[in-house]
């Protein structure tokens, strides 16, 4: 709807479109995030103990290298001129060259960050699935057993370290029953099978119809997965049980019952509905948490992603990949908040 | 007259910590073709009255009676099932404030049709044919476009105006209103009452009218019964509130305001405590 409202002063104000009004302070909100994000990253570079013109060089350049490096790199410049640099450099996709691998941190990641995306879409899945009839039976049958059940699982989830629950996991699943493949995303026989098109295994697996490969893929990733899955499957149950319970307690259920509906109806159409807008944004930012939070994992299961990635570098002082990779995790972060306000919105009658 | 609905020796109980907790202690009344309106003070066990009907008193509350008998149907036995059928099909209720007791998620038009697929089979276009008339029965303007909209973008009047619609659209012979206007506009209260009225009267249904407004329940009703702490402590035919004894009834009448002749202030209503004692009086016919 148009704004056609007037200043105080009489004057007319310009017409502005609200969905424009929207979109603009949306836009403004990720930009200065975005920028805030880089900042952070930009200065924890700055303050590392850890000589970037050495880190290129070596030990045993002359003064005359290291100064030419100096320059290169644009050390000499202000550091307001080196962070815009740094800016420039990122929007353009370019985070330098990794010490430790040689290559463009950018291909790096793209590299290794599909493992990450389908270990944590995998887990959310699972996490959806599973915690959200678990959660909505929890609310419908509050008390009885199924409920317990669900604030078991919450319970074990919110206390069980995950390196521990995976390790266990790993002797019992992998060592003892044999019913899993062990670390890493796939067997040494079947690497380089199939084309990599998406970084998917299981996706370009299937897209090469090659059964084999996508056996063994899945074997390997559904443990960590499952892992990953229960803790949002814990996190994502004991939210959707907390909204139902509010949804079931108000008029418009007993206008539901009042109407004849069975009981299915009134959960599922009636009380479900009203609960979707909060659940994305739960879901979203439980598949925002697997996606940066699954460094452990992946240290555990050597899963080759992005949280084992910045891990490495860390260790091996290869701050362009550090930062790289926090850069994009950040990012993820923030794209996820806005496609769930933007699903929010679409799903919420009284927010159009 | 044919009775609608029997109910003797009703009671609705709530288990607590310390004994059980009566809500409704024992009232028979019966419904035919007529206008039955309930009086009484907040937590004088009205609403639930109304709820226990439809079996619809949320746990862990125990609803009890000697006989419940809904045309054909014995309402103590029936089944969950049987009671889904009746649920809408034969008595229906319509609640406070249409701001929470419509879904605020689904459009008004697909909360109507819904009322009456599930007692009919019909097809789609046929549900919303008569949901349109529906609403134009209920004077509402531009039903089609209303059909469209959400619950949030009408007014109180229209939501409840609503309601009534979705309620009486699979034909109920019994509609149970639970102070259907105290959340409107002043304004507009006189107007849904009139509409409210006309349907039902129209159908030749039964109407329980619930409310704490007596003057405005004379206005609606044939009979009326005054209820007093789970109790019936008065019956009264509408004209000949004038001769009512009980003083709790009497003290109702005084207490509403007198635009004509303004007091400074209020009676506060003296209660006895051996009302809450006396006996239920039974409202059967
Ligand atoms: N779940 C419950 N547990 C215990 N007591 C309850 C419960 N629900 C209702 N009650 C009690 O039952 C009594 C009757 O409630 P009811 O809703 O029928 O009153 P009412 O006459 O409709 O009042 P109002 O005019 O405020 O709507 C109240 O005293 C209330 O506190
Ligand atoms: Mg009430």
């Amino acid at each position: 709807m148009a704004d056609l409202s007037q200043t105080p002063g009489g004057q007319r104000r310009l017409p502005v479109p609200r969905w424009l009004k929207k979109t603009a302070g949306t836009v403004l909100t990720v930009a200065v995030t975005l920028l805030g994000l880089l900042f952070v990253t930009f200065m924890i570079g700055r303050v590392m103990p850890i000589d970037p013109v050495l880190a290129v060089i070596g030990e045993r350049a002359t003064q005359a290298q290291y100064n030419e490096v100096f320059r290169e790199l644009g050390l000499d410049k202000p550091l307001i001129a080196q962070f815009a640099i740094y800016v420039n450099d990122v929007l353009h996709g370019d985070f330098g060259t990794s010490i430790r691998t040689g290559q463009q941190v950018s291909e790096d990641i793209a590299r290794v960050f599909p493992a990450t995306l389908e270990l944590a879409t995998l887990g959310t899945l699972i996490g959806v699935f599973i915690g959200v009839p678990l959660g909505v039976l929890a609310a419908v049958f509050r008390g009885r057993w199924i409920d317990q059940l669900a604030r078991l699982v919450g319970l074990v989830g919110y206390s069980m370290p995950i390196f521990w629950l995976g390790l266990v996991g790993l002797l019992i699943f992998y060592g003892i029953l044999g019913w899993v493949a062990g670390p890493g995303r796939l067997g040494v026989f079947y690497q380089g099978l199939v084309p990599t098109r998406t970084g998917l295994l299981l996706v370009d697996s299937l897209i090469a119809g090659d059964w084999t490969v996508f056996k063994d893929a899945f074997s390997h990733i559904i443990l960590p997965a499952s892992l990953l899955g229960y803790f949002s499957l814990a996190y994502i149950s004991r939210m959707t049980r907390s909204f139902m319970l509010e949804q079931l307690n108000s008029e418009y259920i007993t206008t539901a019952r009042v109407k004849g509906l069975s009981e299915w109806t009134v959960i599922w159409r009636h009380a479900f509905r009203n609960i979707r807008i909060q659940l994305i944004t739960v879901i979203a930012l439980a598949y925002a948490n697997l996606l940066e939070g699954s460094v452990l994992t992946e240290i555990i299961f050597a899963w080759p992603g992005i949280g084992q990635y910045i891990t490495t570098s860390l260790l091996a002082n290869d701050m362009n990949s550090v930062l790289g990779g926090t850069v994009v995790i950040g990012t993820i972060f923030v794209a996820l908040n806005i496609f769930s306000d933007l699903l929010y919105r679409f799903f919420d009658p009284r927010a159009k | 007259m044919t009775s609608l609905l029997d109910v003797e020796n009703l009671r609705v109980t709530f288990p607590t910590r310390s004994g059980s907790f009566e809500a409704v202690r024992g009232i028979s009344f019966s419904l035919g073709r007529e206008r039955l309106g309930i009086v009484g003070e907040s937590g004088s066990g009205k609403s639930m009255t109304g709820r226990a009907i439809l079996k619809l008193i949320r746990k862990p509350g125990i609803v009890t009676a000697d006989r419940m008998q809904m045309g054909g149907t014995d309402l103590l036995t029936a089944s969950e099932r049987e009671m889904r059928r009746i649920r809408g099909r034969h008595a229906s209720m319509i609640m406070q404030d249409p701001k929470f007791s419509l879904n605020p998620v689904m459009t008004v038009g697909s909360q109507i049709t819904e009322a009456l697929l599930t007692h009919e089979k019909l097809s789609r276009a046929e549900a919303r044919k008569r949901a349109v008339a529906m609403l134009d029965a209920v004077a509402i303007r531009d039903p089609e476009r209303v059909m469209s909209l959400y619950p949030h973008e009408v007014s109180g009047g229209m939501g409840q105006r609503i309601m009534i619609a979705m309620m009486l659209i699979p034909n109920p012979e019994i509609l149970i209103a639970d102070e259907p206007t105290s959340a409107l506009d002043v304004s507009v209260q006189l107007q849904v009452l009139e509409i409210m009225d006309k349907l039902v009267t129209d159908r030749g249904m039964g109407l329980i009218f619930i409310s704490h407004d007596l003057n405005l329940v004379s206005n609606f009703c044939d009979r009326i019964l005054i209820m007093y702490a789970g109790r019936i402590v008065e019956v009264c035919q509408a004209g000949k509130l004038h001769e009512a004894k009980h003083p709790y009834t009497i003290g109702l009448l005084n207490s509403v305001p007198d635009l004509e002749h303004p007091r400074p202030r209020l009676d506060a209503l003296q209660r006895d405590p051996a009302w809450r004692e006396a006996p239920s009086v039974s409202a059967l016919t």
